[in-house]
């Protein structure tokens, strides 16, 4: 049994009923948390890409700034549970992207620049729930956070907004990404706290 | 590999860590990149800690040679990037 | 056996708190009771754990101050969005308890048999196992020459200053003050490069990866990544240059 540090506690901070989930602190910092070095690939050399449906589709980002966009202002978890809220994003909406594609799989895995992947249910890409964000708070959004553009998945931990995002793999069965092959739980709900395999 | 970005550490932060795995101290054993054959103590490795686990990187090639993940008390420990690893 | 635990630097162990002393404005050493404490090499470090009385719990590494022979203890810097630091700077007091694991770490270690001339560089609070090293010099007598190279944001910010303003013989403390200096400071007024590190360092001498001088960098990453890339520019074998990152800090 651990000795209790007396005068120690976890942070929390107060926030509206039933706008955090459970376990779950506000706070007003972005803390930058990476697995590894910011990649740093030029716009002329970035493209997003949709692949295992009936024709792989690309878009560079010339390409990819002409497609329709969309503001939006959402709350953010994160597993390691703090909580952002009201974060202003822009970016292009997965059912546009999606929408682009003739494909018949229910699963994606999502991956990015330096290697890290995650997987999600497409039902989870799709109306309205996701995005392909460029801009944070008003600006470009920064390469520590992701830039030129990350994965926004706000319904699911924010593990599963993989920054640095350059494309999905279409696939007919959910196959674990980086995290979820080491415990973390596949699908990622905050509500029902599914931070673990088991959960 | 750019490792320029202030939020990685080096092998030294994770000596407890190793010790609690391997029960030993591991700083200064020395590894070998399974991806591009770059050797070099443990302290010295990239290290990475984003709060959901660690990940250990090559520095010259950025490959990851170590993951640690700790789940309800049970780390679960991936060295499948490293060639070898001695002493 | 149920029941019984063997007792040794795998495990944590219950540290009190002791005296606690403040530095800067957001550094403070605390002194720490830990029984049947192994000793330590200087250099080391400690794992801190907090508990609350939830059982939450919190983990962080911070570098032993003390001198191998030397009460033990560490030295916490602030950071404004820090779990831990604020814990251990503000409402730790005597008293207290928490966990502690090592000592850790041989690899950013120093014993006088590893010679020198040695050249210590910190950035921040990364002087604080350099200062363990230092305090060990002493100790043990030995007469290796030492360049300690120490950047801080302002005079305000130099941890240990009292101490490092009276260095024992063969010691030479080299200060940068990169943020804002005192009046009719003289000294360098900038972070360090490679022109610098040329003016302070030893000369590199014939490479070798066991003789010549032996450096310790420790402080911020970016800190640590930009002295030893200079280092070795200036001819430091890449063995003799000793590494230990920080993170991102305040600085």
């Amino acid at each position: 049994m651990s000795p209790i540090s007396r005068g120690f506690r976890r942070r929390r901070e107060e926030a509206p009923a039933g706008r955090v989930p459970p376990g779950q602190y506000v706070t007003a910092d972005f803390p930058v948390l990476s697995a590894g070095p910011t990649p740093r690939t030029p716009l002329t050399e970035w493209s997003f890409s949709i692949a295992g449906g009936r024709e792989p589709k690309m878009w560079t980002w010339e390409q990819f700034r002409m497609l329709p966009t969309e503001t939006l202002t959402t709350d953010i978890h994160c597993v390691t549970r703090w909580s952002k809220l009201d974060t202003v994003w822009e970016g292009v909406s997965l059912d546009v992207l999606l929408g682009a594609v003739d494909y018949s799989a229910r699963y994606v895995l999502a991956f990015s620049d330096g290697g890290y992947t995650t997987n999600l249910p497409v039902a989870d890409l799709l109306g309205g729930k996701a995005w392909v964000a460029f801009g944070f708070g008003g600006a470009p959004l920064g390469a520590e956070h992701g830039g030129p553009a990350r994965l926004l998945v706000p319904h699911l931990y924010f593990w599963k907004s993989a920054k640095w995002v350059r494309g999905l793999r279409l696939r007919d069965t959910d196959e674990p990404g980086f995290w979820e092959n080491y415990g973390y739980h596949m699908y990622g709900d905050p509500w029902r706290e599914q931070r673990y395999a088991g959960d | 590999m750019d490792t320029l970005d202030d939020a990685a550490v080096d092998g030294n932060a994770i000596g407890g860590l190793l010790i609690e795995v391997f029960g030993a101290e591991m700083t200064t054993a020395v590894g070998t990149c399974g991806s591009c054959g770059a050797v070099s103590q443990v302290a010295e490795l990239a290290v990475y800690r984003p709060g959901l686990g660690t990940v250990v990187r090559c520095r010259a090639c950025g490959a990851v040679l170590m993951t640690f993940v700790t789940i309800r008390g049970v780390i679960c420990v991936d060295l499948q990037g490293l060639a070898s690893l001695t002493g | 056996m149920a029941g019984t635990a063997v007792r040794g630097r795998l495990t944590w162990a219950t540290a009190t708190v002791g005296a606690v002393s403040d530095e800067t404005a957001q550094v403070r050493t605390l002194r720490l009771e830990v029984p049947d404490w192994p000793g330590h090499q200087a250099g080391q470090h400690l794992d801190v754990r907090l508990t609350a009385d939830d059982g939450y719990q919190a983990e962080r590494a911070y570098s032993i101050a003390a001198a191998p022979g030397e009460p033990l203890a560490i030295t916490v810097e602030r950071l404004d969005d820090g779990e831990v630091s604020p814990y251990l700077t503000q409402d730790a007091r005597p008293g207290d308890e928490f966990e502690v694991r090592g000592p850790v770490g041989g690899y950013f270690v120093w014993e006088p048999a590893f010679g020198g001339p040695l050249l210590l560089a910190a950035g921040g609070s990364g002087v604080v196992p350099l200062r363990a090293i230092l305090r060990h010099r002493a100790r043990t007598g030995s007469a290796v020459p030492v360049r300690l190279l120490y950047s801080s944001r302002s005079w305000q910010d130099v941890i240990y200053s009292s101490e490092l303003d009276f260095p024992p013989e063969g010691v030479q403390v080299i200060h940068t003050l990169t943020r804002s200096q005192p009046p009719a400071w003289t000294g360098y007024a900038r972070r360090v490069d490679r022109e610098m590190l040329a003016e302070v360092a030893w000369p590199a001498g014939a490479p070798s990866p066991s003789a010549g001088p032996l450096a310790y960098v420790c402080g911020p990453t970016s800190f640590v990544e930009s002295v030893a890339a200079s280092l070795v520019a200036l001819g430091y074998p890449a063995e003799r240059v000793k590494t230990e990152r920080f993170g991102a800090t305040g600085q």
